[in-house]
């Protein structure tokens, strides 16, 4: 059974080998300074902890920032942990690569640039993966054309649910972004 | 006077289009190799053709609604993405499943291992140039697989059967000897395979040390699944992180040695076999009792996020779901391992002949709509 680390160890740790790496932990995961992102992955696949295999990489849009969750797996120990890491910047996000210690953060980066719109430092090959150059905007962001007349994350309700009528849902027109 | 060849010719480098569509590449997928002569010096894949936006569009709908959209996601293994789907908003909202339903559930995912390697390995062969007739051998135990799914569910391909907390319906009385006759013929049915393509001349000539990958490789690489094993590491999560009720169950993991395209194909034909011991412990042993529990209808998973995995035909296949509190997830990622096993493409390919290429294309089993979303 894979044991899920205890993520206030793990901080621990992290705080001890990289200096202010880690501002917080929060149910799920630790959070790592985006700053020192790189530099802490690198101990946590190097030291005992042997978190080598990059499970998953995907991003959160949570509306004033992203989120970006990783998933790092070590098979010979079998635990998980659950790494985040923030771009601040709504507009522009912009995190470092893991390219350079996962050759699995190639595609799966390319993937969350290419429909979350966050640019990956020092990545060698960052273009749009699924949809094409010159693509108005990034679909995964919730600003991104929000369809009318449907469910829309985030909703107080479902459609005809007992008690006060929440359909059709104020404020949801379509947004188009510009390019 | 002796005339003097160079060792090597080298010609300009010539850009090979092979797809969007064409036959090797099992879908709507482009691969652009850039060839020396015959060597492919650099290969490049341009994806998207069969991109529908399920993470957009599942943001959109309930979780419950959002199984089927899990179908689509890879429509040669229907029930392990409904599976993993399914187990990921279990753990969001803490709902346990009753006993029956997780016996069901390992049943019908065993049985779409069967079938979806059935067709990894026909189109394998068909790939190495044995055309169509091993293909069709291995389509006959996956069209029985087929009946037993219609019989069930009523689809073939996109089942729709698992529900989150449980499975849809309790299969009917008739599933059960059509299933113990398949499983009594499925021994004899792998030795004929075996007998056809384990010793083929033209599966060894055209697989053996074809498109090698460490085992480093393969894990700085992400790659799991068949890819994984075939080079030689122990891993697959029915037995590394179990869930339903794997870990009740008895069978081996097959591992290859060389990390080449013969071992996969060959830890696929073995976990074929492992899947029919699964199944025989599964008919022995499955309890009685109801297969779903009760979930609201309105189901509001409380704030929160979950990662589930399981050991999909083609590697670990996760469902990332966030939650804000809402009816429909704020957050649904699929970890596709068809996308993340083609992580170490260009290493497999480059150095060696174009023809090669399209054997390891061959070999990791890729399904576009699970690349493409």
């Amino acid at each position: 059974m894979t044991v899920l680390l205890d993520l206030q160890v793990v901080a621990d740790q992290l705080r001890g080998a990289v200096p202010e790496s880690v501002p917080r932990v929060d149910t799920w995961a630790v959070i790592v300074d985006a700053g020192h992102l790189v530099e802490a992955v690198r101990f946590l696949a190097g030291s005992a902890l042997d978190l080598s295999f990059l499970a998953s990489l995907t991003a959160v849009d949570r509306e004033s920032h992203f989120e970006l969750v990783y998933h790092l797996q070590s098979l010979d120990r079998n635990h998980l942990l659950t790494l985040k890491t923030i771009a601040e910047d709504h507009e522009t996000p912009c995190v470092p690569s893991l390219t350079g210690e996962y050759r699995g953060a190639h595609l799966q980066e390319r993937e969350v640039f290419d429909l979350m719109g966050i640019r990956f430092e020092g990545h060698p090959d960052l273009r749009r993966m699924f949809l094409w150059d010159g693509f108005p905007g990034y679909p995964l962001r919730k600003d991104f054309l929000g369809m009318p007349g449907t469910l829309s994350a985030g909703l107080p309700g479902f459609p005809h649910e007992s008690g006060e009528n929440r359909w059709p849902v104020p404020g949801s027109t379509p947004v188009i972004p510009q390019s | 006077m002796a005339i003097e060849t160079p060792k090597r010719v080298h010609s300009e480098p010539v850009v090979v289009n092979i797809g969007p569509q064409h036959p090797s590449t099992h879908g709507v997928f482009r691969l652009k190799a850039t060839l020396d002569g015959e060597i492919v010096q650099d290969v490049d894949m341009l994806i998207g053709y069969l991109h529908r936006s399920m993470e957009k569009l599942a943001e959109e709908r309930t979780f419950t609604q959002n199984i089927p959209f899990t179908d689509r996601i890879d429509y040669l293994a229907a029930m392990s993405n409904n599976l993993s789907y399914c187990l990921a908003v279990e753990k969001l909202a803490g709902i346990e499943v009753p006993l029956r339903g997780q016996w069901l559930r390992v049943l019908f995912a065993e049985l779409q291992r069967i079938a979806s390697h059935a067709m990894a390995n026909g189109t394998f062969v068909n790939d190495c140039g044995a055309w169509q007739t091993p293909l069709m051998y291995m389509f006959r135990e996956r069209e029985k697989i087929l009946d037993l799914f219609e019989m069930t569910c009523g689809a073939r391909l996109t089942t729709n059967y698992m529900r989150i907390g449980g499975v849809a319906f309790d299969p009917p009385l008739e599933l059960w000897p059509a299933l113990c006759s398949l499983l009594d013929e499925m021994p004899d049915r792998l030795e004929e395979y075996a007998a056809l393509t384990v010793d083929n001349e033209i599966v060894l000539a055209r697989s053996k040390g074809v498109g090698v990958v460490s085992a480093e490789a393969a894990l700085n690489a992400s790659l799991s699944g068949p890819l994984l094993r075939g080079s030689g590491v122990p891993w697959d999560l029915r037995k590394a992180d179990p869930y339903c009720v794997y870990d009740q169950l008895d069978f081996d993991i097959p591992v290859g040695r060389d990390g080449d395209c013969y071992d996969r194909f060959r830890v696929r034909l073995e976990e074929v076999r492992q899947s029919v011991r699964i199944l025989n412990q599964v008919v022995e042993r499955i309890p009685g009792g109801p297969w779903q529990a009760e979930v609201p209808l309105h189901l509001r998973p409380a704030a929160g996020e979950a990662y589930a995995r399981i050991e999909s035909p083609r590697g670990e296949l996760g469902f990332y779901v966030v939650s804000d509190g809402g009816p429909t997830p704020w957050r649904f990622h699929c970890r596709a391992p068809s996308l993340i096993n083609l992580s170490a493409l260009k290493e497999m390919t480059v150095g060696r002949s174009l023809a090669d290429a399209i054997v390891t294309l061959g070999s990791i089993d890729i399904v576009v709509g699970e690349i493409d979303r």
